[in-house]
């Protein structure tokens, strides 16, 4: 398996720029479009374009296939949902975590209110 | 989302609230996500001084994180850096705070946890796309339940 950590870094580090994110969301709502439509909106040049599809194509977000002289594109689901399900990991261990922290602090009061009673 | 803050109301004063996160015997009783045990709790709170705690779950894995202590303010702040060790997915070092106020029914905790990932993910979190991530991955779901 490839390294997961490096998975990882490159999903989130194509995420991190605000042209991809609107790449992906544009493809959210028209997958299956092609380069040029997903340039049109953007002033940035078409070339431009490309290196950030390049960057999403290897964390694993997108793909391309051309047909005749057409690009398109399409999302790819899975690495999302490996990002999703390592940061829902820290979210739920300290989820849990804090209310046994909780329940674990009010039964210390109560027992510290009993003693000065 | 690659910094996680989540706030709780504690019907306790800050100290006992404070003693149970700084103590061994109270991060014993609390410390996992499910009622499985906790196996080492090495705790030394003071600025420099190191934490390793060590829990088993329910399922039978196990699993260990360390971390050195840099600041502690009895009872309203802790702060400390954490990493998941002695298992195979470290994604390195981020930052535990936790932030404890008095209340008129005892404790409020402000907890988080960041530098989740690495530095571009923490600016990424600034610029909040949080909601865009999320986003993203209902349509992901969406559309595989809806192709063939």
């Amino acid at each position: 398996m490839v390294n997961y950590n490096e998975r990882l870094d490159r999903i989130f580090a194509a995420l991190v720029d605000p042209t991809r994110r609107a790449i992906l969301a544009r493809l959210e709502r028209e997958d299956g479009a092609s380069i040029s439509a997903l340039a049109q909106p953007f002033v940035i040049k078409l070339p431009a374009v490309m290196k950030h599809l390049d960057v999403l194509a290897d964390a694993g977000l997108i793909t391309r296939s051309k047909v005749g002289r057409t690009v398109t594109v399409r999302l790819r689901p899975e690495p999302m949902r490996a990002a999703m399900d390592w940061l829902r990991r820290y979210e739920r261990f300290w989820s849990k975590s804090l209310d046994r922290l909780v329940a674990y602090a009010e039964s210390k009061e109560a027992e510290a209110r009993t003693r000065r009673r | 989302m690659t910094s996680l803050t989540l706030v709780r109301r504690i019907k306790a004063r800050p100290s006992i609230v404070f003693d149970a996160l700084t103590t061994p015997e109270g991060v014993a009783s609390w410390w996992g996500p499910d009622s499985g045990p906790v196996l080492l709790a090495e705790i030394d709170p003071q600025v420099g001084g190191r934490f390793r705690i060590r829990f088993r779950m329910l399922d039978g894995s196990e699993h260990e994180s360390s971390g050195e202590y840099l600041e502690v303010v009895k009872p309203e702040r802790l702060c400390m850096s954490w990493r998941w060790t002695g298992g195979v997915e470290d994604p390195g070092e981020s930052l535990v705070e936790i932030r404890l106020r008095a209340v008129a029914e005892g404790t409020e905790l402000t907890f988080t946890h960041s530098r989740l990932h690495d530095e571009e993910s923490r600016r990424s979190h600034e610029e909040g796309w949080t909601g865009a991530l999320d986003k993203l991955e209902r349509q992901f779901l969406a559309n595989e339940r809806s192709s063939p």
